[in-house]
């Protein structure tokens, strides 16, 4: 699966806009995972996860910058995201089921303060985008 | 069995008086068939769903719409009762229209982006939470009668 050329468009248009209020958007879909889908919450027992908290606040924003590194690298998501894919394989190993719900959270999220720009066909672009970054996550678990 | 407590049962009654089930109901099945769009495969009657505007646009897709969210709006007056609620619209589904159950979910979801959009800040983590809820209570009420 691979993004047209008007879904690139698409999503890189919008994070030009996302990104100003990127970690504003990370703290709220952390929030909205944690709330709507408890089992994520056991990935994190060393952390604060109530509303507000600095921690929150700070993984929020490192979720978004590593999407934001995602859509710069937009044609090679795999080699941007290289890392990362390895951290999650071999020391994070988070449950392939929770990106789909980080997935969605994001989405509700992104629709909630862009009702504007979160088109059909952004909405499907987006969604699109973030199934290939949640592949490349997972691609080397095994 | 999915419950509900009392407040939350309010503040879903409470957004759900709010939406314009006419149009969310649109917006959602079109999108589901958008973002989807293998979706569309119990769709062959409909006609024109080449591209966003004309599904979007297509008076049927918004009449299944908004037929389909009325009976969400069904599930809110019974969250108690889900299974019963649904149970003949689940053999229905089942029987005579044979859908694969996972699309439920795939609509729920596409239903709780809709309200997202169309509610903005209001529609908080714990409402959301609330909705993620009935919409699954719905997916596996819709699900329970198959064989």
């Amino acid at each position: 699966m691979s993004l047209t050329r008007a879904e690139r468009t698409i999503i890189v248009s919008m994070w030009s806009k996302i990104s100003t209020q990127a970690d504003a958007i990370g703290t709220e879909t952390l929030e909205r995972l944690f709330s709507c889908y408890p089992q994520a919450k056991t990935y994190f027992p060393h952390f604060d996860l109530h509303t507000g908290s600095a921690q929150l606040r700070a993984h929020g924003s490192k979720v978004v910058a590593a999407v934001g590194d995602a859509v710069k690298s937009i044609d090679n998501v795999a080699s941007a995201l290289s890392k990362l894919s390895e951290l999650h394989a071999y020391v994070l190993r988070v449950d392939p089921v929770n990106f789909k719900f980080l997935s969605h959270c994001l989405l509700v999220t992104l629709a909630s303060h862009f009702p504007a720009d979160f088109t059909a066909d952004a909405h499907a672009a987006w969604d699109k985008f973030l199934s290939i970054v949640s592949g490349v996550l997972t691609e080397k678990y095994r | 069995m999915v419950h509900f407590t009392a407040e939350e049962k309010a503040t879903i009654t409470g957004l759900w008086a709010k939406v314009n089930v006419e149009e969310a109901g649109g917006e959602a099945l079109g999108r589901l068939l958008i973002v989807y769009p293998w979706t569309q495969r119990f769709f062959d009657s409909f006609g024109n769903l080449y591209s966003e505007s004309a599904i979007m646009g297509n008076p049927k897709v918004k009449a299944h719409g908004r037929k389909v969210l009325n009976s969400f709006g069904d599930a809110i007056k019974h969250m108690d009762d889900l299974k019963g609620t649904f149970a003949d619209l689940s053999e229905l589904h089942c029987d005579k229209l044979h859908v694969d159950p996972e699309n439920f979910r795939l609509l729920g979801n596409v239903l709780v982006v809709v309200l997202a959009r169309r509610f903005g800040g209001e529609f908080t983590p714990e409402l959301q939470a609330s909705f993620q809820k009935v919409v699954t209570g719905v997916a596996n009420a819709l699900a329970h009668r198959y064989h």
